[in-house]
């Protein structure tokens, strides 16, 4: 789960992390009244989950608490890159000295973590990688160890910083993997970490990525979701514990693993090129045990997708066997009644596939057509969906 | 001769006791494993009945070791406690080690990975569903009666697509047939089964199917290059994911332009493996490499 920024600047000042003064704010009257209580000249920035907010119009400075009304108005509302900006942060501003870089992330590709430094902070870290790759310096850290002062210092000497922010930069180094560690993060990123004209370093910007794996020991990150920019249909999947991702196109998917329903959504734009274009509507994984229940709720959100021209429901039958699918389609069918107007291809295969088609050939249902592979069923749900 | 899991393989089960862990394990008996033992301190010195059989429960990997003789355990203890199991199995020494469990904290994964560095433990998984020798062993969640033993060996991200690449090529049958897992952070790669895969002797050809996100399939790539003569066909999922979406697998994702599947895929064909559109073409390369 990806933090607005706001989020990510309040969980890092609550590891102890320096910040500045700051507020966020849904209206331009909240907005105003931040500005007041800080009292000096405040920077206004667009709370999306995107880059480029400065060149889309999204950060502002003002130098009163009016001024500071008057820029919410601006850019609340504002889309950048199709995101609609529904909050302001509104934080002091800074003069700054001197832009530097500081993140801790996981290293997939060596199975640990990984901080990197730079005293060339502010453009995007992955500019700085290509152009002057040397001037970024990469720390394993190892996830039984972490970081303490020690290891902090090896990074922040790593990366060059100067004597006069050295000691400042370890004490940030060390909240900065706290934050890390114990909030669960796959990526703590400061950019800028800048030093103010008096010499005080501070996070001014941050992105924090959560790992969703780790909710269940953090009770407090359930409500940093935001469950208001969600999918509508995303978020009513969510309640129905749905692996549900919405998607653009016309043919809706139901597939049991991550793995073949991928898969899937890939043969259906693949069959799709053949009818004008016809893509995949979402990606929904019902999981290894594809009960009547839990394909009904899945039917039930997919039918409800106005964009949905025809459903095609692609399963492996494994642990739980193919006769049991056909049930569940067929029960789930029953369950949504007149709610069910859209046409089912349904493709099975595996263990007693048989009997899984037989009851499916039973039921006779008008909206569904068995297709016995899974090209053949991809491409005949496009064909449907392009009618 | 198959790889990581044979006949002589005598396997112990944490989390046995628990509802998956019960089903699994009726299963894995089912289909001719040697299932030694469990492993719950809490019902240490009892037994556990299958149908037709008795299994009894230990107090700790090491000593369910000891008593049986055990070299390989499948972990289906839930999230909060797997690390805690996984870092037993490791100190206890035991050869194989199949994380079963879905939902680890990645910061879990990526700790008892680094203690497992040096010790004598192979990890597979976690979010895996374990790996099968058809006909001699299975450790883990795949259905032993979709194929038989034979000359293939698939390696693979996915459990639904192993079982859909097993089904499709049910006749020709399979040495092993490995879910890796798709986590973040796994421990046996693409890159350890294909290393394994060459130097066994039954394979004869191998599958290797991979997904968006991190860049394991393009490693796996160079690797095949420089060290398998044997021919390998590829598929890879998820062409069509949207950018920065987690599609189901907590590592299947694209960031930026990084971890996509058209860049595997290019990775992999450049490498002279020939990779499929589709499962079902897939297994159609596999069918004309082999002549079956």
């Amino acid at each position: 789960m990806d933090l607005f920024e706001y989020q990510a600047r309040d969980l890092l000042a609550s590891h102890g992390v320096p910040v500045l003064p700051g507020g966020v704010a849904e209206t331009p009257d909240q907005a105003e009244a931040i500005a007041r209580e800080i009292g000096s000249r405040v920077v206004v920035k667009a709370q999306v989950k995107t880059g480029g907010r400065g060149k889309a119009g999204g950060v502002k400075l003002a130098d009163d608490a009016d001024e500071a009304r008057a820029r919410a108005q601006d850019i609340l509302g504002l889309d950048i890159k199709g995101h609609i900006t529904h909050r302001v942060m509104v934080a002091q501003a800074s003069d700054i000295a001197e832009e530097y870089y500081f993140s801790y992330l996981l290293d997939r590709a060596n199975r640990t973590f990984l901080a990197m430094a730079s005293v060339e902070g502010g453009m995007e870290i992955e500019q700085l990688a290509v152009e002057r790759p040397e001037a970024l310096a990469r720390v394993p850290v190892d996830a039984t160890v972490g970081v303490d002062t020690a290891k902090a210092a090896e990074i922040v000497d790593a990366a060059g910083f100067a004597p006069e922010v050295r000691d400042q930069v370890i004490a940030i180094a060390v909240q900065l993997w706290d934050t890390f560690a114990k909030e669960d993060a796959t990526l703590v990123e400061v950019n800028p970490l800048a030093k103010a004209p008096d010499g005080t370093v501070l996070a001014l910007d941050a992105k924090v990525t959560l790992d969703e794996n780790a909710a269940f020991r953090h009770e407090s990150h359930a409500a940093l979701e935001d469950s208001a920019s969600a999918d509508p249909l995303e978020a009513r999947a969510k309640e129905k514990d749905l692996n549900y991702v919405k998607l653009d196109g016309e043919v809706g998917i139901i597939g049991n693993g991550a793995g073949l329903v991928m898969s899937t959504l890939d043969v259906v734009a693949y069959a799709g090129e053949e009818f004008g274009g016809v893509k995949p509507a979402n990606f929904l994984d019902i999981g290894g045990g594809a009960s009547a229940e839990v394909m009904a709720n899945g039917l039930e959100i997919i039918l409800s997708d106005p964009a949905v021209k025809s459903v095609f429901v692609n399963v492996f039958g494994g642990i739980t066997a193919c006769d049991a699918v056909a049930n569940g389609i067929v029960s789930a069918l029953g369950i949504l009644g007149d709610e069910a107007t859209k046409p089912l291809v349904v493709r099975l295969d595996g263990n007693n596939v048989e009997e899984g088609r037989r009851i499916l050939a039973e039921a006779n249902h008008p909206l569904v057509t068995v297709v016995d592979t899974m090209d053949g069923a991809a491409r005949r749900a496009a064909e449907l969906a392009a009618r | 001769m198959s790889i990581f899991l044979n006949e002589n393989s005598k396997v112990i089960v944490q989390g046995m006791t628990g509802s998956e862990g019960r089903k699994h394990t009726q299963r894995m008996l089912a289909s001719g494993t040697a299932i030694v033992g469990g492993v719950n301190p809490k019902k240490a010195g009892t037994d556990v009945d299958f149908e037709g059989a008795s299994v009894p429960v230990f107090g700790s990997v090491s000593e369910a070791m000891k008593e049986t003789g055990a070299d390989v355990s499948v972990i289906f203890v839930p999230p909060a406690g797997a690390r805690g199991a996984v870092i037993e199995a490791v100190d206890a020494q035991i050869g194989l080690a199949v994380v079963i469990t879905e939902g680890i904290p990645v910061h879990d994964s990526t700790y008892f990975w680094a203690h497992a560095q040096g010790g004598a433990t192979r990890i597979i998984g976690p979010n895996c569903p374990g790996l099968i020798s058809p006909g001699r062993s299975n450790a883990g969640i795949i259905p032993a009666n979709i194929t038989q033993q034979g000359r293939i060996g698939l390696v693979s991200k996915s459990g639904t697509l192993t079982y859909q690449m097993m089904y499709e090529l049910r006749d020709i049958g399979f040495s092993t047939a490995i879910g890796i897992g798709g986590d973040p952070v796994i421990g046996t790669t693409h890159i350890d089964a294909l290393q394994a895969f060459q130097d066994d002797p039954e394979t004869e050809a191998i599958v290797m199917i991979g997904e968006i996100g991190g860049d394991a399939e393009e490693r796996a790539a160079d690797f095949i290059k420089a060290n398998v003569t044997k021919p390998v066909v590829g598929y890879v999922a998820g062409f069509t994911a949207p950018e920065g979406k987690t599609m189901g697998h907590a590592g299947a994702i694209v960031s930026g332009s990084a971890g996509t599947a058209q860049a595997k895929k290019e990775a992999l064909e450049a490498a002279g493996v020939r990779v499929g559109k589709t499962p079902s073409e897939t297994a159609r390369l596999m069918r004309e490499l082999v002549g079956a």
